[in-house]
Parts: C-alpha cells; sequence; structure tokens
C-alpha cells in the first residue's frame, strides 16, 4: 500500500528513515539539513514508537550517541550539514573502523553556492577518508527509498553509510510515493564484540586491515546498486543492449559493443550523479545523442567506469559540489583521454550547478530573453525589527567607539549579520565556537579590549571548552553571549543550554561578579554601556549575558495561543 | 502541458504560503511539481524565490531554467524584476506595486520604468487593497487570485480548494478571509 505526498528532500529523508524502522535521529540543527530532524519530531509514528528525536548540542555528540544506539541494536541516523561533519569527523570517521551493529546512517547536508554556510566543502570526500559507502539520491523519490537501502547495507556491511545531498534537493518539493504500511523499530541483541569496539592499536590495526581489504567489494556494490544506470539513445537501443543496460557488467570489453559504433566515430559520454543528473535529463542529453552513465552510490565503481570510457569518445562529468567524481574518472580512465567538467572548464569551477550551465556544457545554449534592469540593488538579509542583538550591537558599538584597538570577535547565528550596516560592529566569523577562542588567542597576544559575541546555542555546541581554556589562562577577554533562548537561524529550534548559561559559566570558573546578565532593551542602554565598560575594564575572564526572547519565536508563541483560545 | 512560475518577494511576505496552495492543487490534480525553496540566512528580510514547477510530464530539475518561466509571481516590485532572465518572451509578470523599503537606496524610478516597459504586465495595489479590506495577512492570496486566470493549468476551482485545505487547521474564519482574499485578486486579473 502507498500513499503521495508533497515533500521537501528532507521531508523524504525523514520518511524513509521512519519506514526503514530507526529507533533515533541525532542532530544539531544546520541549513539545509534541519527539516529531516524537524519532520520526525512532528510524526505520529515517532511519538507511537517512542523514537528518540531531541535535539543535540552539537554534531559529534549526535554522532556518539547514534553510534551508541546503533551499538545497542538498533537503527539509527544523523543529521547535519556540510561544515558539521567537521565537528563529527572524530567520531565520524572511527565508526568506519569499528563498524556497527544496528543500522547507522549519515545524513550530511551540503550548501553548494554557501546559500547559508560558510565554505562549500564536499562531504563525499569524508565517505572517502572514512571509506564507508556513500549514497547521493538525484530525487525527492530517490532520497525516500534511499534510506531503506542505506539501513539495509549498513547493517549487511557492518559499516555505517553516509547519505549525501545539496541544497537544491533539499530543500525542493515534489510529490513522493511512501509506504502506508506502520513501521516496526528494528531491534537486534547489543553487540558484544570488543576486539570491534575497543579501538585499541592491535584491534585498530587488524580493523584498518579489513576495512581496506573490502573496497573492491563496496565499488562492485556501487555498481550493482538499484540507483545506478546507464542510458543510451532510443536509436542505439538495439534489444541486446538494451538487455546489457542495467548489467553494466555484462557490456562488452570491446569498444562500440554498446552502440555497434566503430571506434572513430564513438559517442560522447556523461557520467552524472545527484542534482547533475536532474540538469543532464532536463537538457535532453539522450535526444542529443549522448551516453550516460549515473553514478548514485560511492566509492566510485571504477570497473563500471572504465567500460564505460571504451563506449565513448569522452566523457563529460556532471556532479553538484567539488569535483569529486571528475578527479576519480580522470584517474581511472587515465591517460589522454578527455574528460571534460569542472576542473576542465566545461562548467563552473564553484558554486552550485544549474540547468542552464549544463546546458551550455552539453552544447545547448539557452538564451534569456529578458535582462535584469538597470538600477535593481540588492536586499541583503538583516537582523528583525525589534532583535535583541540589535540592542547588543548598538550598545557594544557605542562603548567600543572609545576603544579604537578593540576587536569583535563573532560566530555562528543571525548575530553574524551585525557585519552587515547599520551595525559592522564584527571584525571576524569563521566556526562554531571561535568566537570565545580566537578572542582569548588574540588577547594572548596582548590585544586588548578583545570581545567575543556569540548566541546561545553556538555557545552550549562548541564554545563551553574555549571558555574554560581562558578561565584557565586568565585570559583578558569579554564574552558576550547574546541569549534569545533559542536556535534562531535556523527556525528557532530548542536551545541545548536554555535557563542553565550562569550555572555553566561559574562552573566553569568564571568568577561571579563577572558574570553579568542584561536585558538588551533600548531604555536599558544606560545601564548595559556601564556594564560592558567595567567588564572591559576587568584583567581578567568577564562573561556578559543579554537575554531577552527572539522576535520569531515569540511571535509564534503568540499566534500559536491565538489560535488555541479561538 | 508545463508551467514555471517563479514566486518572488522579500523574507517573510509569505511567498512560501502560495506555493503550498499551488502545490496542493497540484498534487491534487495529478501534476507532477517541483518547487524549490529558500531556506535559512535570507529569510530575514532578504530577498527570497521559490521556483515551482508544474508539469503533466515527467520534471527532472528542481530549477526553473532561464528564459522558461511563464509567469513571474511576486510580492514585491523590485523583486519581480530580479528574476526577469528567467521569464520567456510570453511570459508574464504578475506583482504586487507596493514596495517593500527596508533599504536605503530602493530604486524606485528604476522600478517603474522597468515594469511599464513590460508586454505582459499585471500590477496589483496590495497594500491598499488589503488594508482596504482589513485582510493584512491575505496579501499574499490576493496575489494568487489576480494570478488565478493566467496559471491555466489549474482551474481557479482547483485553487479554492486548496486554499480551504491549506488553511482548514486555522480554523473557519481563516479559510473564509482568504478566500474572499482569493476572489478580490481574481477581480484584478485577467
Amino acid at each position: 500500500m502507498t500513499q503521495v505526498k508533497l515533500l521537501l528532500g528532507d521531508e523524504a529523508i525523514a520518511e524513509g528513515a521512519l519506514h526503514a524502522g530507526i529507533k533515533g535521529v541525532y542532530a544539531y540543527p544546520g541549513t539545509p539539513s534541519t527539516e529531516i530532524t524537524e519532520y520526525i519530531q512532528h510524526s505520529a509514528i515517532s511519538q507511537e514508537n517512542g523514537i528518540h528525536c531531541t535535539w543535540s548540542s552539537n554534531e559529534k555528540t549526535a554522532m556518539e550517541a547514534a553510534l551508541g544506539m546503533s551499538y545497542a541494536g538498533c537503527r539509527s541516523m544523523v543529521c547535519m550539514k556540510h561544515v558539521g561533519m567537521n565537528v563529527a569527523a572524530d567520531a565520524f570517521v572511527n565508526a568506519g573502523m569499528t563498524g556497527v551493529n544496528g543500522g547507522l546512517v549519515v545524513v550530511a547536508a551540503d550548501d553548494p553556492s554557501m546559500h547559508s554556510s560558510q565554505n562549500e566543502q564536499d562531504s563525499r570526500f569524508y565517505g572517502k577518508f572514512a571509506m564507508i559507502p556513500t549514497l547521493e539520491p538525484s530525487t525527492q523519490q530517490e532520497a525516500y527509498e534511499m534510506m531503506a537501502y542505506a539501513f539495509d547495507l549498513s547493517e549487511k556491511e557492518k559499516l555505517p553509510v553516509l547519505l549525501r545531498i545539496t541544497t537544491r534537493l533539499a530543500h525542493s518539493r515534489a510529490a513522493v510515493r511512501i509506504s502506508a504500511e506502520k513501521p516496526e523499530a528494528v531491534r537486534k541483541p547489543a553487540d558484544r564484540d570488543r576486539s570491534a569496539w575497543v579501538l585499541l592499536p592491535a584491534n585498530a590495526k587488524r580493523k584498518n586491515l579489513a576495512l581496506t581489504a573490502k573496497q573492491p567489494h563496496l565499488e562492485q556494490l556501487s555498481a550493482e546498486s538499484p540507483f545506478f544506470r546507464i542510458s543510451v539513445p532510443d536509436h542505439f537501443a538495439t534489444p541486446e543492449n538494451k538487455d546489457a543496460l542495467p548489467g553494466n557488467a555484462s557490456v562488452s570489453e570491446n569498444a562500440g559493443a554498446l552502440t555497434g559504433n566503430a571506434a572513430a566515430s564513438l559517442p560522447k559520454g556523461i557520467i552524472a550523479s545527484g542534482t547533475g543528473y536532474n540538469y543532464v535529463m532536463e537538457n535532453n542529453a539522450l535526444e542529443a545523442g549522448y551516453l550516460l552513465m549515473k553514478i548514485s552510490q560511492y566509492p566510485v565503481p571504477a570497473e563500471a567506469v572504465r567500460q564505460f570510457s571504451k563506449e565513448c569518445s569522452q566523457i563529460l562529468v556532471v556532479e553538484d559540489g567539488q569535483p569529486f567524481l571528475e578527479e576519480q574518472v580522470r584517474s581511472i580512465v587515465g591517460g589522454d583521454y578527455p574528460v571534460k567538467g569542472r576542473l576542465a572548464g566545461d562548467l563552473p569551477r564553484t558554486g552550485e550547478l544549474n540547468p542552464d550551465c549544463v546546458a551550455q556544457a552539453i552544447g545547448k545554449k539557452t538564451v534569456p530573453v529578458y535582462k535584469v534592469p538597470d538600477g535593481i540593488v540588492p536586499r541583503p538579509p538583516a537582523l528583525c525589527q525589534g532583535c535583541g542583538h540589535r540592542d547588543v550591537y548598538i550598545a557594544l558599538n557605542q562603548v567600543l567607539a572609545g576603544y579604537p584597538e578593540s576587536r569583535v570577535f563573532a560566530d555562528i547565528g543571525c548575530y553574524t549579520l551585525g557585519a552587515l550596516p547599520p551595525f559592522c560592529a564584527i571584525d571576524t566569523c569563521v566556526d562554531m565556537g571561535a568566537s570565545i577562542t580566537m578572542a582569548k588567542g588574540a588577547a594572548d597576544a596582548g590585544l586588548h579590549p578583545a570581545v567575543a559575541v556569540i548566541g546561545d546555542s553556538t555557545f552550549t555546541h562548541s564554545g563551553m571548552t574555549g571558555l574554560l581554556d581562558a578561565v584557565n589562562d586568565r585570559s583578558n577577554i569579554t564574552v558576550v553571549i547574546s541569549d534569545n533562548l533559542t536556535t534562531a537561524m535556523t527556525g528557532g529550534q530548542d536551545s541545548a543550554g536554555t535557563n542553565k548559561f550562569e550555572a555553566i559559566c561559574l562552573a566553569l570558573g568564571v568568577e561571579k561578579e563577572h558574570v553579568r546578565v542584561v536585558v538588551p532593551l533600548q531604555k536599558n542602554m544606560e545601564e548595559i554601556t556601564r556594564i560592558i565598560k567595567e567588564e572591559l575594564e576587568y584583567d581578567g575572564v568577564s562573561v556578559i549575558i543579554p537575554r531577552r526572547e527572539c522576535m520569531q519565536t515569540l511571535a509564534r508563541k503568540k499566534r500559536q495561543s491565538s489560535r488555541k483560545q479561538d | 502541458m508545463k508551467k514555471d512560475i517563479i514566486l518572488s518577494g522579500v523574507g517573510g511576505q509569505g511567498i512560501l504560503s502560495i506555493a503550498t496552495i499551488i502545490g496542493d492543487a497540484a498534487v491534487r490534480a495529478g501534476l507532477n511539481l517541483k518547487q524549490a525553496e529558500v531556506h535559512g540566512m535570507s529569510q530575514r528580510g532578504g530577498e527570497v524565490e521559490s521556483g515551482l514547477r508544474l508539469s503533466d510530464s515527467e520534471i527532472y530539475s528542481d530549477m526553473v531554467p532561464l528564459g522558461s518561466a511563464d509567469i513571474i509571481l511576486s510580492m514585491e516590485p523590485m523583486e519581480a524584476l530580479r528574476y526577469l532572465p528567467f521569464l520567456h518572451e510570453g511570459g508574464y509578470v504578475i506583482t504586487s506595486s507596493s514596495p517593500f523599503r527596508n533599504i536605503g537606496n530602493y530604486p524606485e524610478e528604476a522600478v517603474e520604468k522597468a515594469l511599464a516597459s513590460l508586454n505582459h504586465v499585471i500590477t496589483v495595489d496590495l497594500d491598499r487593497i488589503s488594508q482596504e479590506n482589513s485582510m493584512p495577512k491575505s496579501a499574499n492570496v490576493i496575489l494568487l487570485g489576480a494570478a488565478a486566470g493566467v496559471i491555466g493549468i489549474l482551474t481557479p476551482e482547483q485553487l479554492r480548494e486548496s486554499i480551504r485545505n491549506v488553511f482548514a487547521r486555522k480554523g473557519e474564519h481563516i479559510v473564509d478571509m482568504n478566500l474572499k482574499a482569493f476572489e478580490i485578486g481574481q477581480g484584478y486579473g485577467r
């Protein structure tokens, strides 16, 4: 029995995981991955089946908790944005060494073009780095179907599986056929194999050899995947080679065997993955005479690529993200074989693909009729009217005007918008938690005043350990934890440290008289600026906590309560 | 048959609700649909855009290709013009004529001039109309009403049905107000 639902790619993944019988999802919010966990939080199935779905403090704690759930015999999922993979990397890579018991699927949502990110790193490199199977869906329907496949694969191979998506799939909606059956959580006995789970060098060496030896088998699985496909133009599709299409292994060793062409007049080929495949199909590449290989699983099926290359005069690689596949295709086909793509300059070297640049790469130009009229100006995002971060920056700017040597080290969140006019209030924003530690390093070098600005959720994500470093060194820094009681940037998720910040700072060793709480409102400006000045003058670690609820979550609560009263 | 629609506006103006209504109608009508949204940082008062593709055959790309949109449906006039390269020659621009001035250098004259130069354009004074009818929160549905005659692949009745469907959980009062907004909008369409 199936039903049709209109789902974001993220939501299709969530449905797929629910129907695969997960017992838990562990995640820290991050665009474009957030909606996966939110969907599970709001689903009836997760309540009925007691599925764990509250937010984790960061991606590393999420990854480790999921590994623990897998160890105990249940299926678990971890979700994060691409840069979250850097935070989870220690646990992620070593999970490839330990292997899994219950199925474990890690979902990494990449953000090429950096719609809402600091870089455009490609998570497929992490899959290769950890030597585990990596899946890449092209459509919302595939994203749904791949989840059950991924959990089965994870349990069969006893390895975590990485599923990599990009913004365009994560945040695009389509009708998805999903199961209407009620899923049941999968449960196996907890693992007992200490030689697998205790990564002492003696065990790790053995596991490393076994994982490395497994790679040819994993390559074979990539070619046998139900999502792998070779398509040929209709006029080549004779009955014999039509049979040969999905089972690429049967493609002959002889050049041109698939299409009956002599080597001199071979057709051009395309190898596409993920959303890149969609743009190739949008531009009717098959009708234009291209042979097309769709890769949806890594490690790259090298033998299939080698054989495919013999059927083609050249290969264009179409992939969203960094040239991960293109580099490997180059090394597989070797020598002078023409491989086109992002490295070769046929597609843009950076940024997400679109149907237009792919059209151009396959020789089909699209010409827009209209141009953007002269005089149209950008409209950058801004802090909401009434947002407490605004008052924080007004106060900081006012005080720091008297300290021309001061620097403000900021962090990841809505308050990064303090970089833009009218505030222009921050000097750095690098990675989650870097505000406190960079301020500390700068203070160690003698910079004064060194001010850190960090949000409440980012502080509990990765700021606390840095604050401990600063306390232990008695670094001369002033930390502003701008607390809006939520994880605002990603849409208002629960923040792990709400109501605990003073206690956390005191426990980390910040002196009681230098933990100051203020309410960021215009009417309190005199008090706020006075307190900032006092703490800048204090030679040691100070924490100022401006605390006022996010305007967005406040408005949402008001709407909900007025609806209840109706 | 296929229709590519670019929805645009400023973060918070409710373009995703328009997409939700059209999407609901498309699924009920058995059409294929792809709708690429923008989430995250750009929602904070910045420019937002969503590409909505409807077709009775398979749709591959989640993004609307350049020069292929049939309609640009915009809650804000400058934001309509930003996406003009996506419009095909016979395509329609249906937009609010009320500028949203949250930037210091809003190019009022350039926007008016560019809109006037287009062949197929429907402008609706959404601020005035939604205020006069005391429905500031339904401005987006007024705009959808103005587009109802041009969308073509879905009938106004199918869209009305989906307005009922999408707003049902918010109560009958909200459903009725949005149906009225849709009807008012239709009066400004073609």
